[in-house]
């Protein structure tokens, strides 16, 4: 039954998974691009990666292996979630440093 | 024990030590070596000089080592010792003592006496070993060594700047002939696969003489540009008037009695080359009879007493060149021994003036000395007698042996020459007068005047004996004399070979009507010139005043120096600098330089700038290069 949803929905139903995967992984690019706050660009790194993981899914099921695709999906998931506690982490520490997220501020590398 | 190789190698010892040790030990130290050096020296050339007569063709050669040795180009250190090399080595190394002796007074109270010392014996060691030198290339060594030393002690004073300015330009002037001798030698090598003198000259026997232009020619005429630059000859004369500028026994040493006859020595050498060569003669003739009048008619309107003097010498090197101009190499051989004598005599007698007066040098400002310094007057008018030629006395003997020949070549020749012997008799008692006849014209330098040390008066002494006996080597034959000299090194001027002979159609009689024409007509000048400046120098002053202009053109060297800035300084700072402007600054340093560094500049500049720090900027580059990879490889392959 786990496969019903998915079968049903996916097989012929491929590109429109996959847009919805393009339209995830846009929002967080130009999320990342136009916005300069270290916290709404980690959003959109999360959501890019959630945008891959949907296309990973949906490739996964059209070629009828989903049982890999999903575990590696979980995976994703766990090891995103380890990642996202390490960069928020860094942001706060970044904060405390400078007291301020702005992420166009931080280019005392340069020069 | 007794090896030859003592006779350079001890002024060398002697110029190590005093340069090594000269600041730990005494002045006293200082003056014992290096006198030492000299005398044993002059010890050891005496002892090989004796030996001379008992080997072959008088000829002793010595092997020590081969230095330079590529293809048929061999240099070893080899020296000849032959009448004339020995007679040169005694002149050396026997007036240089004297000559150490006296500085040894005269620098006493100079600090740098251990750095003068040293150079002084550096200049031994190069003249001998030029003097010695079996081939052309060793010469050189030597002809280049004594030049080093001459900038050295020109510029003795270095924080003067004339002096230092003098040192430079007797070196420029010096290298200008250098080169002709270097080329001169290449010739004669490709010429004859050999410089040795020995080799040369036997290749030489038998060779046609060169009437026309040719390689020998050019060869000879280049080894006698060397000649005119280090024996201050007529277009390269004019750094031995400024020479001055270095200590006055320097002037004696160096630049009278031995460093400038080395281009007089070199022609001797090469005799039997300089014969088949009669362009090269007759233009060595020319230029020497030149030199002669030139030099002494500027002589005849200077103030500075060894600028008189330094003038003289110019003039009597003329002399010299023109008795070997017209084949006469023995008459210009003897005039080199017999002038070494008296014009080291003068040269001292002017030091112990100066020495006297406190460096004053100007002989407006002098006379009566010959209260306060007698014995420097006597041995001085010694002096200025062999050097006007008076009858008698060496200085008559040489230089009318050179008028004689003169004549028989060519009675202009002759003529020219009575002319500067007459100027020569008029300068010197000139000079004479006005130092030490009449009254003081500085009064209170004249009361502090008093004859220096022994160790100034000593060398003085020897030298006026040696002027006045020097005339028993080489009393003329036409005076009943038997012409010494002239017999001893006439083997060395053949080199075994036989010169052209000179076409003999002079005769006793003719000699003794020249000589007395001559020496009538340099008494007459001599005469002149002691009645007018008897009473002082007015009569000059008037003069000066009154033809200011011919005066000064004459006592300024005719503006040579002020020619040879405008015509050929200045040109060739032009040339530099735009060589300095156009090819350095623009083709090499811009084009070869800096382009390349500001090509590397703009580049980084423009990588830099993509660097902006900012997290953004570089998320698009690399989503736009992840975007460029994706169409690269859907697309491009």
């Amino acid at each position: 039954m786990i496969n019903f949803l998915g079968v049903s929905m996916l097989h012929g139903n491929l590109v429109g998974y996959l847009l919805v995967s393009f339209t995830l992984f846009m929002i967080g690019l130009l999320t990342i691009l136009l916005r300069r706050s270290f916290l709404l660009q980690f959003m959109g790194i999360e959501l890019m990666l959630n945008a891959a993981n949907i296309a990973l899914l949906a490739f996964g099921q059209w070629r009828a292996e989903a049982v890999h695709a999903s575990i590696y999906y979980l995976f994703i998931i766990g090891i995103a979630a380890c990642e996202a506690a390490v960069g928020l982490a860094l942001i706060v520490e970044l904060y405390r440093l400078k007291s301020s997220t702005d992420s166009d501020q931080q280019s005392s590398l340069r020069n | 024990m007794f090896s030859m190789l003592w006779i350079p190698v001890f002024p060398l010892i002697g110029f190590f030590l005093n340069l090594l040790l000269g600041k730990r030990i005494s002045k006293l130290g200082t003056c014992l070596i290096a006198n030492l050096a000299v005398f044993l020296s002059f010890i050891w050339s005496l002892v090989w000089f004796f030996k001379i007569h008992d080997y072959p063709e008088q000829r002793i050669t010595l092997l020590f080592f081969d230095w330079i040795t590529v293809g048929q180009f061999r240099m070893p250190v080899e020296f000849v010792l032959d009448p004339l090399s020995g007679t040169m080595l005694l002149i050396i190394t026997g007036i240089g003592s004297l000559i150490h002796i006296y500085s040894a007074g005269y620098m006493w109270e100079d600090k740098g006496i251990a750095r003068y010392f040293s150079y002084l014996n550096l200049f031994i060691f190069f003249m001998t070993l030029l003097v010695l030198a079996s081939n052309l290339p060793l010469l050189f060594v030597g002809w280049e060594g004594v030049g080093l030393c001459s900038y050295l002690l020109i510029g003795f004073y270095f924080n003067e700047e004339t002096a230092s300015a003098a040192g430079l330009k007797a070196f420029l002037y010096n290298r200008i002939g250098d080169v002709g001798v270097l080329i001169g030698m290449m010739i004669l090598f490709t010429f004859f696969q050999t410089l040795n003198f020995a080799e040369l000259l036997q290749k030489i026997n038998g060779y046609p003489v060169q009437t026309s232009w040719g390689l020998l020619t050019l060869a000879t005429m280049m080894l006698f540009i060397g000649c005119m630059g280090k024996s201050a000859q007529v277009p390269l004369f004019l750094w031995l008037p400024d020479a001055m500028a270095g200590p006055t026994p320097v002037s004696a040493l160096i630049h009278a009695a031995t460093m400038v006859t080395s281009g007089i020595y070199l022609v001797c050498r090469l005799a039997p080359l300089f014969s088949i060569t009669p362009i090269t003669l007759s233009f060595i003739a020319w230029i020497g009879v030149t030199t002669a009048l030139v030099a002494a008619s500027i002589g005849v309107f200077q103030r500075d007493i060894k600028k008189i003097l330094a003038y003289s010498t110019v003039s009597q090197l003329g002399f010299m060149f023109l008795a070997l101009g017209v084949g006469g190499f023995s008459a210009g051989f003897f005039h080199v021994f017999t002038h070494a004598w008296f014009k080291a005599l003068l040269f001292l007698g002017a030091g112990s003036v100066i020495h006297a007066l406190h460096h004053q040098q100007d002989i407006f400002l002098m006379g009566g000395l010959r209260k306060k310094l007698p014995i420097t007057f006597v041995c001085m008018a010694i002096g200025t007698l062999c050097l006007i030629g008076f009858p008698g006395t060496s200085g008559f003997a040489s230089k009318d042996e050179i008028l004689y020949v003169a004549y028989l070549s060519d009675p202009l020749l002759w003529g020219l020459a009575v002319l500067a012997a007459m100027m020569t008799s008029f300068y010197m008692v000139r000079l004479m007068t006005l130092t030490f006849g009449g009254t003081s014209r500085d009064s209170h330098a004249f009361e502090l005047a008093h004859e220096g040390p022994y160790s100034l008066t000593t060398p003085l002494v020897v030298l006026a004996l040696g002027a006045l006996l020097a005339v028993k080597l080489g009393w003329p034959a036409a005076f009943g004399g038997d012409n010494l000299m002239a017999h001893w090194i006439e083997p060395s001027l053949h080199y075994g070979q036989s010169l052209v002979p000179a076409d003999d159609h002079g005769s006793h009689s003719l000699a003794l009507k020249l000589a007395a024409i001559s020496t009538a007509l340099g008494l007459l000048s001599a005469s002149g010139a002691y009645l007018m400046y008897r009473r002082g120098n007015t009569i000059e002053v008037n003069f000066a005043i009154k033809w200011n202009n011919i005066y000064r053109w004459i006592s300024d060297k005719y503006y040579l120096d002020s020619y040879i800035d405008r015509f050929l300084i200045l040109p060739f700072m032009g040339i530099g600098k735009a060589l300095w402007k156009g090819m350095d600054v623009i083709l090499i340093d811009g084009l070869g330089v800096n382009f390349p560094g500001a090509l590397v500049r703009v580049a980084g500049d423009l990588g830099s700038s993509i660097q902006t720090g900012r997290v953004r900027n570089y998320t698009l580059l690399s989503v736009l290069g992840l975007l460029g990879m994706m169409l690269y490889f859907v697309w491009g392959s």
